[in-house]
């Protein structure tokens, strides 16, 4: 060990933070914030078929919630539930069933504790290389992409009339929110993956004039709430994912007087 | 002699039928739009007409009917509604650069034009209704449409706005050349401007000219004789002959009043 031991979960974190608020953004805008949630529950069961499978965890887990992902949105509109009835089946119960079918494979190497809340400073290389990879298709996507996604945000009617191709928009912006969330499982933990996307955003809306301005600030809230975060975990002991969103929770409530002042 | 593409319709509908569940919204609908027509449908509330326009835009499919649009028909379609979500913070510009193949210029021109200019860095929502609206139809604009289509244009929108705004209606179809097919509660107000006129209760009891139109006994057994239509609840007079509108009749597009 090197005395940069540090260097790996700052930028972990960082990585996470910087396509977390981008896609926080359209999480809040879209109203998706439970979406994002039972992404984040049905990663656990990707985990556990790595685990049966020995396939590599992390790939596993990505796999495990793009397969999710993409079959949550035809269920959406063909099931027969309300949005909110179907995500909240489906959200629990692959958690729960992920939990059972972890407890049966009796593999001790699994930490259900660092799925759950995050293990971040014993984040290797490897899981920081796949968080480079997919932030940077994140932003280059959304970057290339940006008009079309945000038209279809605003008015879905709109831009299908318009000639733009509005399912296959849908499809790119959950395949790259159940990515960025499958990577976030390390980082913050499962059960807080969602305040990694929606409180940066709510920040940066109080101080935003336009969509871009907005995605950009939530992306540097989140850093920031990460810096912070993990300075903390350093300095208190405390564990580092949920130091991470504590920040990230003050700095919105920082942005409350500024918000009602801008309302 | 005008040419093929100038005379061929933009947009054809046959025998359009929608229902949703039981109930029978589209019976039986046809309708030819021509290049520079102005067409007006009317009709009480829930009759189907904002149904018509969506199957029309290819936004609801019809149970059956055929639709045909020209191909690579360009359409701006100004919505009813629109409501903007406060959470995500929007300009007018950066509302308007939304619509696809729309430039610094473009937007520029029909913020002009539409007398919205000194909108264009305000937030999309703190507009009043009005101003609302017209943002709404220059984005439709911003699209250089063959078809502008228009349901409720002056919905939210003060009587002297609405006047205005219907009196532009005319105006942009000669700039831009383009054909305009919209939704009124108030045929008196859009009269002038309109080439034809279908008068829907599921069904078309009437179409033709606007002047044929409000002497149809159909038309008046909808809106009434003398009340002002816009503000007319749906009342079904039973006090006059129902010659034009029988509403078992399934051919309905064979009422015409040229």
């Amino acid at each position: 060990m090197t005395d940069s031991w540090w260097l790996l979960p700052l930028l972990a974190g960082v990585l996470l933070a910087m396509s977390a608020g981008p896609l926080g953004s359209f999480v809040v805008w879209k109203r998706m914030a439970f979406f994002g949630d039972t992404l984040a529950h049905g990663a656990l069961l990707g985990i556990t078929f790595g685990v049966m499978t020995d396939l590599d965890p992390t790939l596993a887990l990505v796999a495990g919630s793009l397969v999710l992902a993409v079959l949550l949105l035809p269920l959406q509109r063909t099931s027969g539930l309300a949005t909110d009835t179907l995500l909240g089946i489906v959200s629990h119960g692959t958690l729960a069933v992920g939990l059972v079918l972890l407890s049966l494979t009796g593999d001790i190497r699994v930490d259900l504790n660092a799925y759950l809340f995050g293990d971040l400073l014993a984040i290797d290389q490897w899981h920081v290389l796949w968080l480079l990879l997919s932030t940077t298709l994140t932003l280059v996507l959304l970057r290339v992409f940006w008009t079309d996604l945000l038209a279809v945000t605003v008015s879905p009617e709109l831009a299908r009339i318009e000639g733009r191709p509005v399912a296959a928009l849908e499809l790119l912006l959950t395949i790259l929110l159940a990515c960025t969330v499958a990577l976030a499982m390390k980082v913050v933990g499962i059960l807080l993956i969602s305040a990694m996307l929606i409180i940066p955003a709510a920040t940066a809306r109080a101080f935003a004039r336009t969509p871009g301005q907005m995605t950009l600030l939530a992306a540097a809230s989140g850093v920031l709430a990460v810096l912070l975060g993990v300075m903390a975990s350093f300095r208190w002991d405390t564990p580092a994912g949920p130091s991470i969103v504590v920040s990230a929770l003050l700095l919105f409530l920082l942005s409350l007087p500024r918000r009602s002042a801008a309302q | 002699m005008p040419s093929e593409t100038m005379t061929s319709p933009l947009l054809q509908a046959t025998g359009i039928e929608l229902s949703y569940r039981d109930r029978k919204v589209l019976d039986h609908i046809s309708l030819t739009l021509r290049p520079g027509q102005i067409m007006t449908i009317i009709g009480p509330n829930g009759t189907g007409k904002s149904s018509l326009i969506r199957v029309l835009l290819g936004l609801l499919t019809p149970q059956a009917g055929r639709i045909e649009r020209r191909p690579g028909l360009r359409i701006g379609y100004m919505p009813q509604k629109l409501q903007l979500d406060r959470r995500m913070p929007l300009t007018v510009r950066g509302f308007l650069q939304l619509a696809k193949g729309a430039d610094f210029n473009a937007i520029d021109h029909w913020l002009q034009r539409l007398s919205i200019q000194s909108l264009a860095e305000q937030s999309v929502h703190s507009l009043s209704g009005g101003e609302w609206q017209r943002v709404l139809l220059a984005r439709a604009l911003l699209r250089n449409p063959e078809l502008l289509v228009l349901d409720e244009p002056v919905q939210g929108v003060d009587v002297q706005g609405q006047a205005e705004l219907y009196a532009l209606i005319p105006e942009l179809r000669d700039e831009l050349g383009c054909a305009v097919l919209m939704i009124s509660h108030d045929l008196h107000l859009v009269m002038s401007a309109t080439d034809e006129v279908l008068c829907l209760n599921g069904h078309i009891c009437c179409s033709g000219h606007p002047d044929s139109v409000t002497a149809d006994p159909a038309y008046l057994q909808l809106f009434g004789k003398d009340q002002q239509p816009v503000f007319a609840p749906y009342v079904h007079h039973h006090d006059h002959d129902h010659s034009c509108c029988d509403h078992t009749d399934t051919a309905a597009g064979a009422h015409k009043h040229d």
